[in-house]
């Protein structure tokens, strides 16, 4: 497997998608960091604690969050690296060579999702560190320890959502014969949990518990928890509440309805809560992620382990 | 001399359909074996299920003494399989894939890289060996391919229409080195459409029609039995035909039947008698002006069996 692993690898680092998405999302990233720190130099006083993690969550006025970009591009970046893993080989006429020879067939998958996933986290690791550089030199104000440990959870558990799709889909590249079509199949699956998933969840929260201007605040409440807990099947929703948990202390819950309450009883003091209480707070979420890439990875592999070759 | 492969009724069947069906093969060590056959008759299938690739639904396979079932990385370290349609990483250049091949065989880095340096030689690509891949022509990646399968140094290889789309001079090329594969001792297996080019270089042919094997021997000996019901066929061109002559052919022992037209007899006999034919021309006071057996052309004998299943 070690081969396949060293020679996807490389494959990988010298391909042209790997620096175009690299150049594009660090552009992305430097920008959006660079504007957020313009803008909370203003609201920064004093006694604000985590000055850090705010580079990361503040959104600038004309660009969103880093954290924003990073939930957006790490679906992309995964996709674009595993939706050809496997039908490309069987295209290119090399699956038939790679499988006669002396490997396990499973190492074929293991080594390219390892290598993809190394990938992955080079990325994800270097551009946070970049960012973070750039943004340790323009605020001037040092991490604390803690702060350090909140954003290394974050890479870690972006590696963990960036193993989810690429799982996802390399599974669709040995599902569709045709790249272009496992690329819009996984395309299709990120558009839809990215952008439709919560607009579902609302409708059927609002069909389930109608509210209006006369609802009780415990009816509105109901249809926040129901619209929450359906968005939560969406991988995006939980990648999303998860590191916005971990770079935003002061949240003290991820029950939407809580939350709302915590906002509406206004003058509320928000002590935040130390980083175990705040990857408490996250472990379902990240448990979920790690169980839909284990999932799908692992109908990926008995699909390509069973799968009856005919002709190659 | 072993017996490289050797399967009893091996069978497998995909949803109902039998592709190969209760086939019984053997094939010696060092032989180039011509595996032929209409498309759809199964002969991939045997292939894939030699190599382990795929479970055969009954019977058993046995390749250099293992199991392809049980133990199919022991049957891939000795066997080589060239695909029909074989492909290769295309930013690689020719020399980086066949070090992933040799990595993937676990070859020491140094010892690997002095074969496949030898290896391109052998197969005419030291030239190129360094060029991407997407930049070589067909022929040269079908002799790129013969080389991918001798990295390992196998055994055993099945070459799957090695020849298809390539021109003549490099079908001639690839002959050479199916040739000079088999005097290393390496066994071959090649399927091919293309008659005249097994009939030139194997030893033995094996023909293959809906999942049986039709017929299974030597060119020759399969010619005279497809065609000649048996016997051989010897025409003889004479000076001066008289119908004496035919008379004394007929009266040697073995001689079938005669046939006399114009100035050539055509003989049929039971075994080669060509040297008392001769004499018994010259004898009979006639000039023997030539003469030769019958050669049958494989494709007369595969159209006969594969019309008869």
């Amino acid at each position: 497997m070690y081969a396949v692993f060293r020679k996807e690898l490389a494959d990988y680092l010298s391909s042209k998608r790997f620096g175009i998405l690299f150049i594009l999302i660090l552009l992305a990233a430097v920008f959006a960091v660079y504007l957020a720190i313009q803008n909370i130099r203003g609201v920064v006083t004093p006694t604000t604690e985590f000055v850090f993690l705010k580079i990361f969550v503040a959104s600038g006025k004309t660009l969103p969050s880093f954290l924003f970009f990073i939930a957006l591009f790490i679906p992309i970046v995964s996709i674009a690296f595993g939706f050809d893993a496997v039908n490309s080989e069987r295209t290119s006429g090399n699956l038939s060579r790679l499988l006669s020879q002396p490997i396990y067939r499973d190492s074929v998958i293991n080594g390219k999702f390892l290598a993809g996933l190394a990938v992955l986290s080079v990325m994800i690791a270097s551009v946070i560190a970049i960012v973070a550089g750039l943004g340790l030199r323009i605020v001037g104000v040092p991490p604390d320890s803690e702060e350090i440990l909140r954003l290394i959870a974050f890479v870690l558990i972006s590696i963990v959502y960036g193993a989810f799709w690429m799982a996802l889909s390399i599974l669709f590249s040995i599902f569709f014969d045709r790249a272009a079509t496992s690329m819009l199949a996984s395309i299709a699956l990120w558009i839809f949990f990215f952008f439709f998933m919560s607009m579902i969840a609302g409708a059927i929260a609002d069909a389930r518990m109608p509210i209006d201007q006369n609802s009780s605040l415990e009816m509105i409440a109901k249809n926040i928890e129901i619209q929450g807990m359906l968005g939560r099947i969406s991988p995006c929703t939980l990648y999303g509440e998860a590191t916005t948990a971990l770079l935003t202390p002061e949240l003290g819950s991820l029950n939407p309805a809580l939350l709302m309450i915590s906002t509406l009883t206004a003058g509320r003091m928000l002590t935040s809560l130390p980083f175990s209480q705040s990857l408490l707070l996250v472990w379902p979420q990240v448990v979920s992620i790690i169980a839909l890439a284990a999932i799908c990875f692992a109908i990926s592999y008995i699909r390509f382990m069973k799968e009856e070759i005919r002709s190659i | 001399m072993g017996q490289v492969i050797e399967t009893k009724n091996l069978t497998k069947t995909y949803d109902g359909f039998t592709a190969v069906d209760k086939l019984n093969l053997s094939i010696e060590e060092g032989e180039i074996f011509g595996f032929l056959g209409p498309n759809g008759a199964g002969k991939t299938t045997t292939i894939l299920m030699l190599l382990g690739l795929t479970e055969p639904s009954s019977g058993t396979a046995q390749v250099c003494g293992y199991n392809p079932t049980r133990e199919p990385l022991k049957v891939k370290r000795i066997v080589g399989y060239l695909p029909e349609k074989v492909g290769f990483y295309e930013d690689l250049t020719a020399r980086q894939n066949l070090k992933y091949t040799a990595e993937l065989n676990s070859l020491p880095k140094k010892e690997a890289e002095e074969r496949i340096a030898n290896l391109l030689a052998t197969v005419g690509l030291s030239q190129v060996a360094d060029q991407e891949v997407r930049k070589l022509s067909r022929g040269m990646k079908q002799r790129l391919g013969i080389a991918d399968i001798w990295v390992k140094e196998p055994k055993l290889v099945f070459l799957d229409e090695p020849t298809s789309g390539i021109d003549p001079e490099g079908i001639e090329d690839i002959l050479n080195l199916i040739v000079s594969m088999a005097k290393k001792g390496i066994t071959v297996v090649f399927c091919s459409h293309q008659l005249h080019q097994v009939q030139k270089i194997c030893t033995r042919v094996g023909i293959l029609a809906k999942g049986h094997l039709v017929a299974e021997g030597g060119i020759d000996r399969l010619g005279r039995q497809a065609i000649a019901g048996g016997r051989y066929r010897i025409e003889a061109q004479v000076a001066q035909l008289r119908p004496k002559l035919i008379d004394s052919i007929k009266r040697v022992k073995g001689v079938v039947e005669v046939q006399g037209s114009g100035d050539s007899l055509l003989i049929n006999c039971d075994k080669d008698l060509r040297g008392q034919i001769a004499k018994v021309i010259v004898d009979s006071g006639d000039t023997l002006l030539g003469m030769k057996i019958e050669e049958y052309s494989l494709e007369r004998i595969y159209k006969k069996y594969s019309r008869e299943a």
